[in-house]
This record gives C-alpha cells, sequence and structure tokens, in this order.
C-alpha cells in the first residue's frame, strides 16, 4: 500500500465523522495552545527579569561598612567610619575588578525658587555612572576634577526634576539645599521603580567630596560599588575584597569584618532560577492538558476500531496486512493530532500575541516551544494512537467478518 | 498438477466453541482445476463455513495439505496469507461486505490499493469492471444507496478487479430475492464460461448448485461426491 493512498484513506475516514475528528482534535489544540501560551509567559517573565537584572548591574558588587563591637555593644551596619576613598582605590588592583566607584548618601531638603523637595543626595564619582549603567538625558556628568575641588555641581533625576522643575530645563540653574548654591549640569534618564518598590529616579547626585565635606563633615565613605568583568567574575573576587579590605582595616582574626559585601550576581542567580521554575511550572501545568487531550485521541481511537471492526475484517479479506491495517489507524490519530498541533500552535501564539497587546504581561513565543509543543503533539498522536491501532491489526479477519 | 486451482489433502479443523473441541473438518480431500464451477453444498453445521475459510486462506488447516493456485498455504504467515487473499482470491459474500460510506468504485478499487496500484490504474480497472457487471451508471453511489442485487453485482466487481485464480462465492444468493438470484447466478455463468473464471461456490439450496458444473456435498466434515 503506498503512503498516499494511505493517507488518502485516514483523511476520508475521519471526514466522515467531521464533528467526532474536530472534538477530538480539539483536546490537542488545547493543550498545544496552552503549552505555548504558557511557556511565551513564562519567557515573557525571565527575559523581563534579565533586563531589570542587567539595568540593576547583575555582575556588580557593593560594599556597605558594616559593624563594630566596642565594650560589647554592635553598632549595626553602616555605622563604622573605617570604609574609606583610598579603600576604593585600593580595590582597583583585584583582577577581574573593572570599575569602582564609591559614594557616600544623605538627604536633605532642596529649593529651587518657590519650590522645595526633600530627596536622597549621594556623593559620588563620575564613574559611578558607569558602574550603574546610568546615561544623562540632559547636560553633562561632572568631572574627577570637581571631585578633586569639591565642586558645587549636581545632576538631577527624573522626579526631582519634575518636582522642583516642572517642565523648565533643570540645565544650569541652581538648587540650594543645607545653605550650598548647587549648579544643576546634567538630568539622568528616568530609571523607574527597583523591583522592591523605591523611586531610583529620586535622586541627586553631587561630587563625592562636596557631599562628604560640605554636607556632612566627614572623611569616610558609606559604600562601593564595584563593577566586575562577569557574573563568574563577581562570585570570585568577593573573597579578594574581603581580604584586602581586613588588611588595610588592621582587623585582627578574631575580629569580624567592619564591612559587607553584597553580591548581586547571587541576588540575579536567584532571580533568574526563580524565572525558570516558575517557566517550566507552567508549562508543565499546560503539559496536563496536552496528555489529557492524547487520552481523548485514545478514547476515540479505540471506539472507532471496535465500530469499524467488520470494515477491518473486510480489509482483511481483501488482502490488507496487517501493518497495512495499523497504519491506516495510525496515520488517522497522526493526522488528527498533528492538525491539532498546527492549529494549536496558531491558537497559542494567536493567544500570547493578545495578551501582550491587551495586558502588562510580556510574551515570548520562542521558536524551541513551537517546535517542543508541536513535536509532542505528534508524540501523543503515535503513542496515543498506537495502541488502538495494534489492537485493530490484530484482530483475526474472520471473527472480524463476523462482528455484528 | 500445473492447472490445480485447489489441491486439498486430508484437511482437518477443530475448533474449541465454549470449551467444547468440535470436530469441524475431518479429513478434506479436494480438487478444483483451472476453469471449473464447483457447488459444495452441505447442511448448516456440516462445515461449510469453515472449509470456505480454508480455501479463502482467512484460517489454516490443523493439519493435511492445502496448495491454491500452486501455492502452498500450510505454513504461511498471516502476511502471506493476506497476499494470496489480495492476488489469487476474490470473494462474495452472502452479506455482500461493501465498504459502508464508500461508493462502489471505491470499494471496487480497495484490493488494488493493498497492491499497490497507482490511483489512475485503479480507476480504470475499477471502471471496466462495474461496466462488465452492468452497474457502469452507480458507481458513485454508496452501498446504501443500491439494492441487494446491485450490491452483489459492485462485490462480484470486487472481487475480480484484481484477475484473481479463484472466485469463491459463500452462499452469494442468500440474501436476494429469486429474481435477482437469477441474475447474479447467470452473470457468474458468465464469468465461468466466457472469461474462464474459475468458481467455488457455497451453498445450501440445490437449486443454485444446479447452476455449478459440478457438485459435492460436505456432511459431517467429509466431503462426498
Amino acid at each position: 500500500m503506498n503512503w498516499l493512498a494511505a493517507i488518502q484513506l485516514a483523511l476520508k475516514a475521519l471526514w466522515r465523522n467531521k464533528m467526532r475528528a474536530l472534538l477530538t482534535a480539539l483536546g490537542v489544540i488545547i493543550g498545544v495552545a496552552a503549552v505555548i501560551a504558557m511557556v511565551a509567559i513564562g519567557e515573557g517573565a525571565q527575559q523581563r527579569i534579565a533586563k531589570e537584572l542587567e539595568s540593576m548591574g547583575s555582575q556588580n558588587l557593593s560594599i556597605r561598612s558594616g559593624t563594630v563591637t566596642r565594650g560589647g555593644v554592635r553598632t549595626g551596619a553602616g555605622t563604622t567610619t573605617t570604609l574609606t576613598f583610598a579603600d576604593a582605590e585600593a580595590l582597583r588592583d583585584v583582577p577581574g575588578i573593572v570599575a569602582v566607584a564609591p559614594s557616600v548618601r544623605t538627604s536633605a531638603q532642596v529649593r529651587y525658587r518657590g519650590a522645595n523637595w526633600g530627596t536622597a543626595i549621594e556623593g559620588i564619582t563620575p564613574e559611578a555612572l558607569t558602574v550603574r549603567n546610568w546615561p544623562l538625558a540632559d547636560g553633562e556628568v561632572f568631572t574627577t576634577r570637581d571631585v578633586a575641588l569639591a565642586t558645587p555641581v549636581c545632576l538631577v533625576g527624573q522626579s526631582v526634576a519634575r518636582e522642583l522643575f516642572g517642565l523648565s530645563r533643570p540645565v544650569g540653574e541652581m538648587l540650594v539645599f543645607k545653605g550650598i548654591a548647587c549648579r544643576v549640569s546634567g538630568v539622568l534618564v528616568a530609571k523607574g521603580a527597583t523591583a522592591w518598590g523605591s523611586d531610583q529616579d529620586d535622586i541627586i547626585f553631587a561630587p563625592l567630596t562636596t557631599v562628604q565635606r560640605k554636607l556632612l563633615g566627614i572623611t569616610y565613605i558609606h559604600g562601593i560599588e564595584v563593577q566586575t568583568s562577569g557574573r563568574n567574575a563577581a562570585f570570585a573576587v568577593v573573597e579578594e575584597i574581603k581580604k584586602l579590605l581586613r588588611q588595610r582595616h588592621r582587623l585582627r582574626e578574631d575580629q569580624e569584618d567592619d564591612f559587607r559585601v553584597y553580591n548581586r550576581a547571587e541576588l540575579a542567580q536567584s532571580a533568574e532560577t526563580n524565572a525558570k521554575v516558575f517557566s517550566w511550572l507552567l508549562g508543565s501545568i499546560a503539559s496536563v492538558s496536552l496528555l489529557v487531550g492524547g487520552i481523548g485521541i485514545m478514547n476515540i481511537m479505540l471506539v472507532s476500531v471496535t465500530e469499524r471492526t467488520r470494515e477491518i475484517g473486510i480489509r482483511m479479506a481483501l488482502g490488507a496486512r496487517r501493518r497495512d491495517i495499523l497504519w491506516q489507524f495510525l496515520l488517522e490519530s497522526l493526522i488528527l493530532s498533528a492538525a491539532g498541533g498546527v492549529v494549536g500552535v496558531l491558537a497559542g501564539t494567536g493567544g500570547a500575541e493578545l495578551l501582550t497587546k491587551f495586558s502588562d504581561f510580556s510574551v515570548v513565543v520562542t521558536f524551541w516551544s513551537i517546535l517542543l509543543a508541536f513535536g509532542a503533539s505528534a508524540a501523543v498522536g503515535v503513542f496515543f494512537g498506537l495502541h488502538p491501532a495494534r489492537k485493530a491489526s490484530r484482530l483475526r479477519p474472520i471473527q472480524a467478518l463476523r462482528y455484528e | 498438477m500445473s492447472d490445480e486451482v485447489i489441491r486439498m489433502e486430508n484437511v482437518q479443523k477443530d475448533y474449541v466453541l465454549d470449551g467444547v473441541r468440535v470436530r469441524a473438518l475431518r479429513g478434506v480431500n479436494l480438487c478444483v482445476r483451472k476453469n471449473d464451477f464447483v457447488a459444495i453444498m452441505g447442511p448448516s453445521g456440516s462445515g461449510k463455513s469453515t472449509l470456505m475459510n480454508i480455501i479463502g486462506c482467512l484460517d489454516i488447516p490443523d493439519t493435511g495439505r492445502f496448495w491454491l493456485n500452486g501455492k502452498d498455504v500450510t505454513r504461511m504467515t498471516p502476511d502471506d496469507l493476506a497476499y494470496l487473499r489480495n492476488h489469487d482470491l476474490g470473494f462474495v459474500f452472502q452479506n455482500f461486505n461493501l465498504l459502508p460510506r464508500t461508493s462502489a468504485l471505491e470499494n471496487v478499487e480497495t484490493p488494488l490499493i493493498y497492491s499497490g496500484i497507482k490511483k489512475a490504474q485503479r480507476r480504470a480497472r475499477a471502471r471496466e469492471l462495474l461496466e462488465r457487471v452492468g452497474l457502469s451508471d452507480r458507481m458513485d453511489h454508496v452501498p446504501s444507496q443500491l439494492s441487494g442485487g446491485q450490491q452483489q453485482r459492485v462485490a462480484l466487481a470486487r472481487a475480480l478487479v484484481n484477475h484473481p485464480a479463484l472466485l469463491l462465492a459463500d452462499e452469494p444468493t442468500g440474501n436476494l430475492d429469486t429474481a435477482t438470484s437469477q441474475e447474479i447466478l447467470h452473470l457468474l455463468s458468465e464469468l465461468n464460461q466466457k472469461e474462464d473464471v474459475t468458481i467455488v461456490m457455497i451453498t445450501h439450496e440445490p437449486d443454485v448448485a444446479a447452476r455449478a458444473k459440478r457438485q459435492l456435498v460436505l456432511r459431517d466434515g467429509v466431503i462426498e461426491e
């Protein structure tokens, strides 16, 4: 029996029971569409998280001043005054570290003409903007010379710009905080809220020394942001940093660290793992419906074999071999599941598109999910079609012919 | 030997029915030569159906030897038997056994599908046979749209489509009225006489059997001349 004839035969048999075929295929359609849509949602979430992590600087480490114990009293994180600009500069020599950005942070009430706004003020070096991957929307960044001279200049975040300047251009205007008049040299691009909901754009950046001397009157720093050459390097340099800083702070063996190192890469990794688990979870829930669709195929094919026992007997009497009968039924279930797979892929991608259009979900249909879902539906067709088809092919011609 | 379409030597066949062993055939000897037209008669329970199944290669004997068209059927695999049914045999059943909801043309084509013949050739051959049995205007009708006589003609066309060595008719007129029976029997005789088709017909009606060249009686699992 040639393939063309076999396929025609299968199609004809399905066509004779159009409604039944359609309903059976519907099980597969829903299964495949669900797999594709769910995986697309998972993939969208993954990509979104990856993007967020990248903007956060996932290969960065941050070092904060830590706690110190004096006479049995532990002072709490961020209370030591031992972290210095020189420490930051020393870190540059550690292999794997690409950039170093020391910072101090305070808050102040900021005035511009009639308006005022309470915000965070962070003292940084120009390098910090590179490390944080945060470009300017307008104006210019202050220079290292400004840092050396403690010049009263600053950069404003989008939220600060909006609150104080409204629609007018901030660059070149003078802000006043803590009695210092400070020229705005640039405006940062909007960065949005962090994953935990704080507004990153509600900030003013000034040269490190300006904040240290004129606002706080201190010589130490609060933290150092370290950019490494990659996520693997981030894990590797943590120990190096600890060793170097302990040495520089002259800490004895029995003393605890007076600083803390936070590894963002760690956070990034767990966030990504979570997203992946989420994705798999969605996919596997959807796979259950594909499985149910497959069982639907098997059910209908078993009914069909019983109904057509006599037809099978006639075909055998006319010279159909066992494998001809096997293929006839297997092809029917394969065509059902493959057709269901194609329609399901279309429905799934269409559904995903609609979801992106009408909701906040970022949905990404990947080629491999289409391939996987279609392959799975074909496999379902073979797997669940094989038993009924074998049953049909094993019938004895005499009994099949006499079947009423 | 070369013109023997059927040669059976001491064929025996048992059946287990509801736990009871039934001797359906107890040593059948039979020889049918090319262009013969044999009627096998017998009361019900005489083993007719069993003999028919064995001649039709739907079943194999327990003991004894059976050659169909010179080929030893006794130790054939199911696939070999299917090949024989397809190439060397044509069946006509009492209840027609046409494929339901399938046109007359497609019914007649079916054996050729299993011979791997291309569609155009299948169509042509099937048309030719349907014309031969006088159904050229009914080719696209499905069985439910055809009368019993017409259905049996379709079955006859289907049986002959692959040039079988043997036409095996099992009570071919059992479900037909007298007039239609006569038509079918006439067609069978005509095929036997004009086209050298070898026919074995199983029946329990003496007047039907009388249309054959030779009558045999099967009684208690043995053939009596």
